[in-house]
């Protein structure tokens, strides 16, 4: 059974629709990538997914019918958002950004287990711990944005453009460790980014979106051959 | 000298009501960037609910308790049932509703207590201890009490995951939502306990200006020169800007010929209007340091 099984799903802002009836299956394990240029609707999929906008459609998580409900409730099926932005609650410590992320989890031994795990990871992180989030450079509030999603446990991470504002390098490393912890964890992803090669590498599966509308979908092996994906979105 | 010490010792007295006033303002200002003007109201009636229950003979520091936890169910109530629907509309319609709160208790206080000036007790004994003279028992005691609640306050937002949960929210409340926290509950939680609080510093002050529904107006005006003067995004700032407003009242009343007891009030209002002008974040206000 898929984990994520969206259907028909639109999405408006006010007046504006900008999802048209989006179809799409997201395998358990499995990390599948939207790609699309500015506009088309990739963050605007994954805040549908999470009830962050209007939306009608039908969208089922293990199962279970999460449209339309409250975002605090759909997340609580273990579905992290790293949301555009990164989220970050800047006058709070790092540490304390992280724990937020638990906030759900009942298990302390557990918890402070995936605390140690994301410092791991992350071991700027822990450099700064108490500091206060507000002043982390872009890249390592992009990892706290990551470290706090991780902290869900979630057992489907959204990810919208984990590579923005990041050196390469960093980004690099940030997709490295992504790959790791959806091989180690079995955390199934759904990432939306800008830099289409990047997310092919991590990916099974890749969706490409023009606005609104799916246009091509298929493994990303496959997918990151074709000859019109390779020129519009890879650059070669 | 002895008037000095006894000029601020009553001003801190009265600061400690001030910085509660100031630090309810502050919590819901901080959750929803707006000043609820019915906060003295709603104390006001929190201190009438305490003399009906004193009135049935139930003991003072249990009035006192009890008080609390009847000021925060309304407070949650108030929350969930009339602001919740224009929350998040316009500022003018929040304005209005809160307004429109103060004029319901206030009506209402008196509707149900009557304008008459009642009196109200004070819990603490006739001498204050330690054989202080400077200060008198009443004061003594406002000053221990303010200063306990506002360190339970203190505690519960600084080591509690809902106090924590309360200022994720009020920072960022999409991202609170992304983390399954219930930023509505939250609010209510806020208002709840902005209402606590309040009632604490009605039932502080109540002694000393006498039980009547206007005895607030005046004490928000104070509370909201503390607020600003210390910081209106700052909880702690805040405190300390209430207590400063106390001392500084009673020295500019004392010290200040023209002033006298008459125009301390527009003193308030003065400090109001400069750190408005001159200082909007107030003393300890911060900017929020952001990196891009």
């Amino acid at each position: 059974m898929a984990l994520l099984e969206v259907s028909n799903l639109e999405a408006f802002y006010g007046q504006t629709q900008v999802l048209r009836g989006l179809s799409f299956k997201l395998e358990e394990g499995s990390v599948t990538a939207i790609l699309g240029a500015n506009g088309a609707g990739k963050t605007t999929t994954l805040r549908a997914i999470c009830g962050m906008v209007r939306t009608s459609g039908e969208v089922r998580f293990a199962g279970a019918r999460i449209a339309a409900r409250a975002t605090e409730s759909i997340v609580r099926y273990g579905i992290a958002h790293v949301p555009e932005g990164r989220g970050t609650f800047m006058r709070l410590s790092t540490e304390q950004n992280l724990k937020l992320g638990a906030y759900t989890r009942k298990d302390a031994a557990g918890v402070a287990d995936d605390l140690e795990r994301v410092y791991r990871y992350f071991p700027r992180l822990k450099e700064r711990r108490n500091q206060q989030a507000g002043t982390l450079s872009g890249g390592e509030q992009q990892m706290l944005a990551v470290g706090r999603a991780l902290m869900m446990r979630p057992k489907l991470m959204l990810l919208d453009e984990p590579s923005f504002g990041l050196a390469p390098l960093l980004t690099e490393e940030l997709f490295r460790i992504l790959g790791t912890i959806s091989s180690e964890r079995q955390v199934s992803m759904l990432v939306v980014e800008q830099n289409a090669s990047l997310a092919l590498a991590i990916a099974d599966h890749a969706y490409l979106l023009e606005t609104g509308r799916i246009v091509m979908s298929g493994r990303a092996r496959d997918i990151s051959r074709d000859e019109t994906v390779r020129k519009a979105y890879l650059g070669y | 000298m002895d008037l000095f010490l006894q000029q601020t010792s009553d001003g801190l007295a009265f600061g400690g009501i001030y910085a509660c006033v100031a630090l309810a303002v502050v919590m819901i200002y901080q959750a929803t960037d707006h000043l609820n003007f019915a906060q003295g109201e709603m104390a006001m009636f929190s201190t009438y609910i305490a003399y009906s229950l004193l009135h049935h003979g139930v003991p003072y520091w249990w009035t006192f308790l009890l008080t609390m936890a009847i000021s925060f169910i309304g407070g949650v109530l108030v929350e969930r049932v009339i602001v919740r629907p224009v929350e998040g509309t316009t500022v003018l319609n929040e304005v209005i509703v809160f307004i429109g709160l103060l004029a319901i208790f206030n009506s209402l206080a008196g509707w149900i207590w009557d304008y008459t000036i009642k009196p109200f007790p004070s819990p603490f004994p006739d001498k204050a201890p330690f054989g202080i003279t400077f200060i008198g028992p009443h004061d003594f005691g406002v000053i221990g009490v303010t200063l306990v609640v506002l360190a339970a306050v203190f505690l519960f937002f600084r080591f509690t995951p809902v106090g924590l949960a309360m200022r994720a929210a009020a920072q960022n409340p999409d991202s609170a939502r992304l983390v399954g926290i219930r930023v509505g509950w939250m609010l209510a939680l806020g208002w709840g306990l902005a209402a606590a609080i309040g009632s604490v510093a009605g039932m502080m002050v109540a002694p000393i200006v006498f039980l009547e529904p206007n005895m607030m107006m005046g004490i928000l005006v104070y509370g909201f020169a503390g607020a600003l003067l210390g910081g209106i995004s700052n909880p702690v700032g805040a405190v300390a800007g209430g207590f400063m407003v106390g001392v500084l009242e009673n020295w500019v009343g004392t010290y200040v010929p023209f002033v006298g007891s008459e125009l301390k009030l527009t003193a308030a209002l003065v400090l109001i209007v400069t750190v408005l002008v001159f200082r909007p974040s107030g003393l300890f206000g911060h900017v929020v340091v952001k990196r891009v």
